[in-house]
């Protein structure tokens, strides 16, 4: 494929007067890891939730793979491949793991009303494929100790990882992570960084991650861009960000 | 403790995954369907109301328990599905016909009632259904032309093929299989895709958003699918009264169905079975308790409804998990008999509480 996977053209958030994003320009080549790194107020999960489309950008593109997704509606965004985790995780609380790494397959569809309430063959095959499917999500994170646990009881590190494992459910094309560390402890962080390594070379999804643990950032993001005031700071290496000046200044203060 | 050893993945999801669940089950459904030939002909009726109590139970609890919507309003959906029942018979649409009709007609109103609950959620949504049940009564007490206004209007006795199944012996059987279809389909149903989106919403409508689900549509589907059912309730409901009128459907009974669902447990058909169970045979209890009772007590007006409160009450107070989380924890103890801890089913705060769980 020619061009990038994901394309923020000229994009601009308003909230009234108060411009959360400004003419944000940014663009994610398919396989590459790219960490949005910022002070608080930057606009990084603004600009996540206006990819995902829980915000109206107020103008410019947005381009998955050359289309225009600015104005799609917001439940066709996981269908296209596009898979989300966030900042305070939101994870069916009330159900079990299973349950919801099985909804995590919901875009590849559960059968017609009528085949679900008659549970037909056909419907039981295609729930076992679905299970299959999220067993090998459950082996890849480790989770098999879990399975049957309500997400309730779960400690906070094991949630998050349950999120992540829910989004790759979904078999997304591309993978963002709202601050996939915080709260977690570093062995649970060196963990993330060997998954999202895997989740990039072993099942090829590009990866976006918002993140403020910079040595999680320097051991995984291939290209770390930086935001400050809805605006793009410096981008490239993670070694060029951190001693751009401006970068510096954003976060010190001048 | 029970070990399962599955070999597929379909043994997982099983209705009635062990040996001792078709035991149980088998001997629950010989019973009901024994019971006709011993009990009396006034307790047989009873049943069957309180049959018909469970499926209006179900229905509810797929909107409240399932999708997290609550609902003061659901004597409205008895109501229209009685009166729709009613008026079909009237027109000379034979039974079989008319009780699913009568679902359908309901399910189209719980469509339109859905439509606010895309914009409001919790009190509000409770007082929007509030107010259109208050609006339904009004329209029935109104529609002289259909309803029989504030006169009512009387239900034609029930027929299957020709032959009459008004006598409560056979209307129990009917109730029972109407009962156990709408238990079959909702089961099906909480298992399979719809059901998981149902929770989906319930619980984190940014997630279901993100995975894909279609917020709008479930929250108004799942109103239609509780109101058609309600509905078909509602039409049993129409033969075990025999005469419609308007105070049949009050706020009374919506608060009843509201008890039975909180009563049973949150998101389990289990619990609104058992709920519609114990919140029907609560007034029975409570006759019987009369005569225990010394004279002065018994004859204190509001006693029932104070039984009501109470038992509400200690649930909320003690098992916020409802009949259903008791009968989870029995089993457990049964299961596991001399290992059981007293603090299996307590919940740890294993974790920082982060700002949005509770």
């Amino acid at each position: 494929m020619t061009g990038p996977l994901l394309e923020l053209d000229k994009v601009a958030l308003h909230f009234g007067g108060l411009a959360a994003i400004s003419d944000l320009s940014i663009s994610v080549n398919a396989g590459e890891v790219l960490a949005v790194i910022g002070p608080n107020g930057a606009g990084k999960t603004s600009m996540l939730n206006l990819v995902t489309r829980v915000f109206e950008a107020t103008k410019g593109r947005i381009l998955f793979k050359g289309q225009d997704i600015a104005r799609a509606p917001r439940s066709k965004i996981a269908h296209l491949g596009i898979a989300r985790t966030f900042q305070n995780i939101e994870l069916f609380d009330a159900a079990s793991v299973l349950d919801n790494l099985l909804l995590g397959r919901h875009r590849f569809g559960a059968g017609a009303w009528w085949q679900q309430v008659l549970r037909t063959p056909g419907l039981t095959r295609r729930e076992e494929d679905h299970r299959a499917k999220v067993e090998t999500v459950i082996e890849f994170l480790d989770l098999s100790a879990w399975r049957n646990a309500q997400v309730a009881s779960l400690p906070y590190g094991v949630r998050k990882v349950v999120e992540l494992g829910r989004a790759l459910c979904s078999e997304p094309e591309i993978l963002f992570l709202d601050e996939p560390a915080s709260g977690l402890n570093p062995e649970e962080t060196r963990d993330l960084a060997f998954w999202i390594d895997d989740i990039r070379s072993d099942l090829g999804i590009t990866v976006v991650m918002i993140e403020h643990d910079m040595s999680l950032v320097s051991a995984v993001a291939d290209r770390v861009v930086c935001m400050a005031q809805g605006r793009v700071l410096a981008q490239g290496t993670s070694a060029e960000v951190q001693a751009h000046p401006d970068v510096i200044s954003a976060y010190l203060g001048t | 403790m029970r070990f399962d050893y599955h070999t597929r993945y379909r043994q997982g999801f099983a209705l009635l995954r062990h040996p001792s669940d078709w035991l149980a089950y088998g001997l629950l459904a010989v019973v009901l369907l024994a019971l006709p030939f011993f009990a009396s002909t006034y307790l047989i009726g009873e049943l069957g109301y309180v049959l018909i109590l469970c499926i209006a139970a179900m229905g509810l609890m797929a909107l409240t328990g399932f999708t997290g919507q609550v609902s003061l309003g659901h004597a409205s959906f008895v109501a229209i599905g009685a009166y729709a029942h009613a008026w079909l018979l009237a027109q000379g649409v034979p039974f079989v016909l008319a009780l699913p009709l009568a679902g359908v007609i309901s399910a189209e109103a719980g469509l339109v009632v859905g439509i606010p609950a895309i914009r409001v959620s919790g009190l509000y949504l409770a007082m929007v259904t509030l107010a259109f049940s208050i609006v339904v009564e009004q329209v029935i007490g109104m529609w002289r032309g259909v309803t029989g206004g504030f006169m009512g209007m009387l239900v034609e006795t029930p027929r299957i093929f020709g032959v009459s199944v008004g006598a409560p012996k056979y209307f129990y059987y009917v109730c029972l299989f109407v009962a156990v279809l709408v238990l079959l389909a909702l089961a099906n149903l909480m298992r399979s895709g719809i059901g998981r989106a149902f929770t989906g919403v319930r619980d984190s409508e940014a997630a279901a958003y993100a995975l894909g689900i279609e917020v709008k549509r479930v929250k108004v589907g799942a109103f239609g699918l509780s109101a058609g059912i309600t509905g078909l309730a509602g039409a049993l409901m129409a033969h075990h009264i025999g005469y419609l009128t308007p105070d049949a459907f009050t706020l009374l009974l919506s608060l009843d169905l509201v008890l039975m669902v909180v009563i049973g447990g949150m998101g389990s058909l289990r619990g609104a079975i058992l709920g519609a169970v114990l919140i029907s045979f609560l007034p029975k209890g409570v006759a019987l308790l009369k005569s225990a009772l010394p004279d002065a007590m018994a004859r204190q007006s509001g006693l029932e409804i104070f039984v009501a409160g109470l038992v509400l009450a200690l649930f909320v107070l003690f098992e916020p998990m409802g009949l259903n989380g008791r009968w989870l924890k029995l089993r457990a103890l049964f299961e596991s008999f001399p290992l059981y801890r007293r603090d299996t089913f307590r919940r740890q705060k294993t974790y920082m509480k982060s700002e949005r769980s509770r």
